[in-house]
């Protein structure tokens, strides 16, 4: 199942994403109170681009893609996501937050509501979609993620990597333009990765624009179209995943490949 | 023990009854409690209207029970929101108007909040709402009332609140202040985690102010010294001051109650339910007040027996609660002598109630219990 659609990922990766840019970073800056976290990062996203930023830690990864739906607020520069400029507005960040789906390392499901009631809540109240609906779009998407008999159950009673199916279950039933997945494969047992990653190459088969902050270099040589390397707050070395690994052009993305490929 | 005297006027009729059983008997005399037991119940109230307090506690546990228990019947919630008006008309009496009219003004309060919050006006829909109902207080509540009760007359005898005595207060201002002082905690300890300086500034200075004083204080506060800060000639009903100092004292300690469970939930469930585009009251309302509270169930309930067991302070101005009737009952010259069958009377009500409220809390953590099931 898998191979197959590694491979549909390997082929359509071939076709350049070439959309309108979605999102926009412009000369964006951030600092943790004296810490500059993220310094003059200019990033330009198309509509189904499939970025993979990876890293060494507190590189600023997480805190650049937080940045594009506003949990973290940056203080210089500018970002514009799906032809919306984030600033200090609620009611543009909540635009924002509605076309950006998020996955996190520790899934942030809602333990007190089931499963469906999870991947419905958002839909029924920022959507105002009726709940027979929202109920039938949630049950298609925990088809898709290969969950739906555990509807009915809480998360607290799911695996890791069900938990994380059904998070990005959860985001996708707001129907967002854009998916942000930060670590989604971190916290979980080397067992239940695999069924993860699973369900992210076949969204990446449906031409979702997708960033993805992963060490899964696997996962970033078989979906990204772009890989972009981030240290101390800047983007090193950004190139298509077949250069980027076989070619890097920086010392500083050479010896994090080494440490990283060794075993 | 169990075969203490049950029949007597007076202690010293109890004392020769007991001496008539045997030699060296030490049997309790529950005679004072049969004897006083309307009075330990219900105080001065007007014997032949006792069937009003009974009926709006039997309303109010019919209202109560929706929100209790899941498994009741939903349509019970229309006594839920109408019962604290009917209850009010029940023990007060009057005309029927009055409550009604109050009760209109909350409705028109809350329609004209839901017009303005989809106008563009939205942000001033509380303090516009705020004024329209303390107007509507000052100005319209009586005369429409009035109006009302010159065409429909219905009413009951009107007892004024210095009829109203034992354990029956106790339950008056406790239940009051139990349910006003939960949403009003809530409140508070969301004003404080604000990141709104003002109404940060505001809540936690009302928090510590209201918690560092003893309740007694403010007790005598209500009862004395608020008099001198109304206008002259206001009557202000000292029991309605007393049920508005207990529920802000409760209110105080409530907060941080809820604020420790705030502070429980991982920031995780703030950014899950943010990222999905939730505003902050939704996201308040569905995520994080669900879990918090239920973290805080334990304390919430320690505060609502606090609260309940602390209603017997207000004997020390002067309202007639269960300790204060003891107190009159044991300076008759029938029953002066008698200790502690009265003090285990009390204790037994009370423990009832806060035993009652203990085990429904941990009820409903169970309810709420999510995971591994």
């Amino acid at each position: 199942m898998s191979q197959a659609s590694q491979e549909s990922a390997v082929n359509d990766k071939n076709m350049t994403a070439s959309g309108e840019p979605i999102i926009q970073i412009q000369k964006m800056n951030k600092w943790f109170g004296q810490f500059h976290v993220l310094k003059e990062i200019d990033l330009e996203v198309v509509t189904g681009e499939r970025i993979v930023i990876c890293g060494p830690s507190g590189s600023g990864k997480s805190t650049l893609i937080r940045c594009i739906n506003r949990l973290e607020e940056h203080q210089e520069g500018q970002i514009v996501v799906d032809g919306i400029e984030l600033t200090s507005d609620l009611k543009h960040i909540e635009q924002v937050r509605r076309e950006v789906g998020m996955v996190f390392q520790h899934f942030n499901l809602f333990p007190h509501l089931t499963v469906l009631e999870n991947c419905t809540l958002a839909p029924i109240w920022v959507r105002k979609q009726p709940k027979a609906e929202a109920e039938s779009t949630a049950m298609s998407y925990l088809e898709r993620v290969k969950i739906p008999d555990q509807a009915h159950k809480y998360p607290g009673q799911l695996s890791g990597g069900q938990q994380q199916r059904v998070a990005i279950a959860r985001s996708l039933c707001m129907q967002p333009r854009i998916m942000l997945f930060d670590e989604p494969t971190s916290a979980l047992d080397p067992e239940m990765i695999k069924e993860v990653l699973d369900v992210m190459i076949e969204l990446a088969d449906t031409g979702m624009t997708m960033l993805v902050v992963t060490h899964e270099m696997g996962f970033a040589r078989t979906v990204a179209n772009r890989v972009i390397f981030m240290d101390e707050g800047q983007i090193i070395e950004q190139n298509e995943p077949e250069e980027f690994f076989n070619n890097p052009q920086s010392d500083r993305t050479k010896l994090f490949l080494s440490q990283i490929l060794q075993h | 023990m169990t075969q203490g005297v049950w029949e007597a006027d007076s202690l010293n009729e109890c004392r020769k009854l007991r001496e008539s059983i045997g030699e060296n008997t030490n049997v309790a005399c529950w005679a004072v409690i049969n004897e006083r037991w309307n009075q330990l119940l219900f105080g001065f109230y007007p014997p032949e209207s006792y069937w009003r307090p009974i009926f709006a506690l039997i309303l109010f546990g019919f209202a109560i029970s929706p929100v209790l228990f899941t498994t009741v019947r939903k349509e019970l919630y229309i006594l839920t929101f109408t019962s604290p008006f009917l209850c009010y008309w029940l023990l007060w009496g009057d005309t029927i108007w009055g409550p009604v009219s109050a009760a209109f003004s909350f409705l028109l309060g809350i329609l004209l909040f839901q017009q303005i919050s989809r106008s563009k006006l939205s942000i001033l829909s509380v303090p516009i709402t705020f004024v329209f109902v303390v107007l509507y207080w000052s100005f319209l509540l009586t005369p429409v009332a009035e109006q009302l009760d010159n065409f429909i007359p219905i009413s009951l005898t009107y007892i004024p609140s210095k009829e109203f005595g034992g354990f029956m207060l106790a339950l008056i201002i406790g239940i009051t202040g139990i349910i006003l002082s939960l949403p009003i905690g809530i409140l508070l300890a969301l004003g404080r985690q604000s990141k709104l300086l003002i109404i940060n500034k505001i809540c936690v200075f009302f928090i510590e102010i209201i918690r560092g004083v003893p309740l007694i204080v403010w007790l005598f506060t209500a009862s004395l010294l608020l008099n001198y800060f109304l206008p002259p000639g206001t009557n202000f009903d000292l029991m309605l001051r007393v049920v508005i100092m207990v529920t802000l004292f409760a209110s105080a300690y409530m907060a941080e109650v809820i604020r420790g469970g705030l502070a429980a939930l991982p920031v995780g469930q703030h950014e899950g339910s943010s990222s999905l585009g939730l505003n902050y009251w939704q996201s308040m309302r569905l995520i994080i007040l669900p879990q918090a509270l239920k973290i805080s169930i334990p304390g919430i309930v320690n505060t609502f027996i606090g609260l309940f067991k602390d209603t017997t302070l207000v004997v020390f101005i002067g309202l007639l609660d269960p300790i204060g009737l003891s107190n009159a009952i044991r300076a008759t010259t029938d029953w002066n002598g008698i200790y502690w069958e009265l003090f285990i009377f009390i204790g037994l009500l009370f423990f009832v109630c806060c035993f009652s409220m203990s085990r429904y809390s941990q009820f409903l953590e169970r309810r709420l219990q999510t995971e591994h099931r």
